[in-house]
């Protein structure tokens, strides 16, 4: 017969209700490692869903996610035929802010070239992009529609696919374009601009004494079309051939080329240690602090249900049971509250995990961890009711 | 000595010490037979839980001896290595003023962790459990919770879990303190009917003078000393 079970089983509304709230407090702690595990996959999705083995980037910086890069689209072709390296393809990113139906809409946007890779890995609804121009794939989080337009920049773009689960470090949901759209939305001047920037630069060129007015005339529309060039990406991809010693092709790449190459790994590292250090740091603070305020809880809970049983436990003391069983009394039912509340929790996360604003991802190692801590928390929190119920003399089952 | 089932010789207690010192029970000596049934009797104070407390091996002795059921378990103060629950366990069965049943264990289950408690598990438990609770007709009550019995109904299912073990001595404090006249005569005489069946002495510490006359012999306590 065990005890603890009658126990619950007799107080079981008052046993489910604790339950229920310290379940409530263990689905926030699982959600909470849930949202790191989601700060990590946005993190890499990108990475992941590309399939490139190396980023070439502008030298000296680390981006193209963690910092500003911006390097030349022809560097690809160079890239290329470095040795080892199987396919290059230019990428553009860019955050942007619009307004949809009066309320801001915030996407990351990916610009790839359609013979190239980097775009959307999956498509859920629609098809994917196969014109050079103005379509776009959003994913599903942005709620947009299929035919749907949007402006970007100086042209409309025309929703014709929708993917999934493809989300920024910083919440955004990924939306892709083809590269020669992406780079008129970011770097492409309006006519205005256009106008204002070859009268400033036709102005400056005048003012070199050295040119004839016929250079000048010559010179002028030429500059203007260099510094108005669009072929800018911030990235080049590539995928290494088979059987590539990947430390050679980055050095290759960093001495002749003077461009930063950092492999996917090291991507995975710059964003992991840098780029969501300090949310993990403040999730696990937060997740720290909910645990102590559930050993506490624990603790208080199987504290006031064993002076509660005071009485119960003289009188089993009295008829000759032993320690261990009314430990076990305790022990046990700070073991049920804890799986009990466990579960509740998990039950309770699995069901509004994916209604969270960010990718909540529930891992099953994380899952036994917190699992096994719990268990932890619940022994160590039964000790002070087993202090106490160790503690009482079986004479007070005497007297009315 | 073997043919008592109690037998406390000068048994002593005192609590405190110096200026703080109280002896609760001084030089009591008394013999118990097997099937007898003894009361305890005299003024709050006097020293009764005390005594029922010492041979009951909740509270160790000061001086003084304590045989129960042939073995010595005190001679000034506990006699070293002998386990007192484990005594308590096979040999003694207490009835408290209160019941003391489990509040979360059925009737039945009351009188089957009594059982448990000496290793008597599943259907063996549960049918010597059902056999006490016929007898003290409680049958139609077995499944109850202590909180839908009635006073003689919980009194008597203490009474099934203290004669669970089939132990050679019943303590009993106050036991029929709670009931009204009749269902504590009822009770009482339940109890002497069992306890005599499976030759259990029984001691019963009560200031109730309803309940005298059915005992076979009275102890009466003033100030910690047997006067009568």
């Amino acid at each position: 017969m065990n005890l603890a079970i009658r126990d619950i089983l007799y107080h079981k509304w008052r046993f489910i209700q604790t339950s229920f709230g310290l379940g409530l407090l263990i689905a926030v702690v699982m959600s909470m490692g849930g949202i790191y595990r989601g700060l990590i996959a946005d993190a890499t999705v990108a990475l992941n869903s590309t399939g490139a083995d190396l980023w070439v980037v502008q030298k000296g910086t680390v981006g193209p996610f963690a910092e500003a890069s911006r390097l030349p689209e022809d560097a690809k072709y160079r890239i290329a035929e470095v040795p080892g390296i199987a396919q290059a393809s230019g990428l553009s990113f860019q955050n942007i802010q619009i307004t949809r139906y009066t309320k801001p809409l915030r996407f990351f946007l990916v610009g790839y070239e359609l013979d190239g890779f980097g775009g959307p890995p999956i498509i859920i609804a629609g098809r994917n992009i196969n014109q050079s121009h103005y379509e776009m794939v959003v994913d599903k989080s942005m709620k947009m529609q299929l035919g749907e337009t949007i402006r970007l920049g100086l042209s409309d773009y025309t929703v014709v696919g929708i993917t999934k689960g493809m989300v920024s470090v910083s919440g955004d949901p990924y939306a892709y374009v083809s590269l020669a759209d992406a780079q008129d939305i970011q770097f492409k001047d309006d006519n205005n601009a256009i106008r204002n920037n070859r009268a400033r630069i036709a102005d400056r060129i005048s003012k070199v004494s050295i040119l004839s007015p016929a250079q000048i005339s010559q010179l002028a529309p030429l500059v203007t079309e260099i510094a108005g060039s669009t072929h800018i990406v911030n990235t080049v991809a590539a995928k290494l051939a088979p059987g590539t010693d990947i430390k050679e092709v980055q050095e290759t790449i960093q001495r002749w080329n003077h461009y930063q190459a950092i492999s996917t790994s090291e991507q995975e590292k710059i964003l992991t240690a840098g780029m969501i250090q300090k949310s993990k740091m403040q999730l696990s603070l937060f997740r720290s602090i909910l645990l102590i305020i559930s050993a506490v809880i624990i603790t208080l809970i199987i504290y006031t249900m064993t002076m509660e049983k005071i009485r119960v436990i003289a009188t089993l003391k009295l008829i000759g049971s032993p320690n261990k069983v009314v430990a076990g009394l305790v022990l046990q039912q700070s073991l049920l509250i804890g799986t009990i509340a466990y579960t509740i929790g998990y039950v309770i996360i699995s069901l509004t995990y994916d209604k969270f604003p960010r990718r909540v991802e529930l891992i099953p190692f994380d899952l036994a961890a917190l699992f096994v801590i719990v268990m932890v928390i619940c022994v160590f929190s039964s000790l002070l009711g087993i202090r106490k119920a160790m503690r009482v003399d079986s004479s007070q089952a005497l007297g009315g | 000595m073997l043919d008592y089932a109690i037998q406390t010789k000068n048994l002593t207690k005192v609590y405190g010490k110096g200026h703080t010192e109280v002896t609760a029970l001084s030089d009591a000596t008394l013999n118990v037979s097997p099937g007898e049934l003894v009361a305890v009797i005299g003024p709050s104070g006097s020293g009764k839980t005390t005594m029922l407390t010492t041979i009951g091996l909740i509270n160790e002795p000061t001086s003084g001896n304590v045989v129960i059921d042939g073995m010595a378990v005190a001679n000034d103060g506990w006699i070293p290595g002998l386990d007192m629950k484990r005594i308590r366990r096979e040999k003694l069965g207490f009835i408290f003023q209160a019941y003391n049943l489990i509040p979360f264990l059925s009737a039945i289950e009351n009188v089957m962790v009594s059982l448990s408690l000496n290793g008597i598990n599943g259907k063996i438990a549960r049918k010597r459990a059902t056999e006490l609770l016929d007898k003290l007709m409680l049958e139609r009550v077995k499944d109850n919770y202590p909180s839908e019995l009635s006073g003689g109904e919980a009194q008597r299912v203490a009474i099934a879990r203290a004669l669970a073990n089939r132990p050679k001595v019943i303590l009993a404090d106050e036991p029929t303190a709670a009931l009204d006249t009749a269902n504590g005569k009822n009770v009482m005489d339940l109890l002497k009917k069992l306890a005599m069946e499976n030759n259990s002495a029984i001691m019963v510490v009560t200031h109730d003078s309803r309940m005298i006359e059915g005992f076979d012999r009275t102890y009466e306590i003033h100030d910690g000393r047997i006067v009568k």
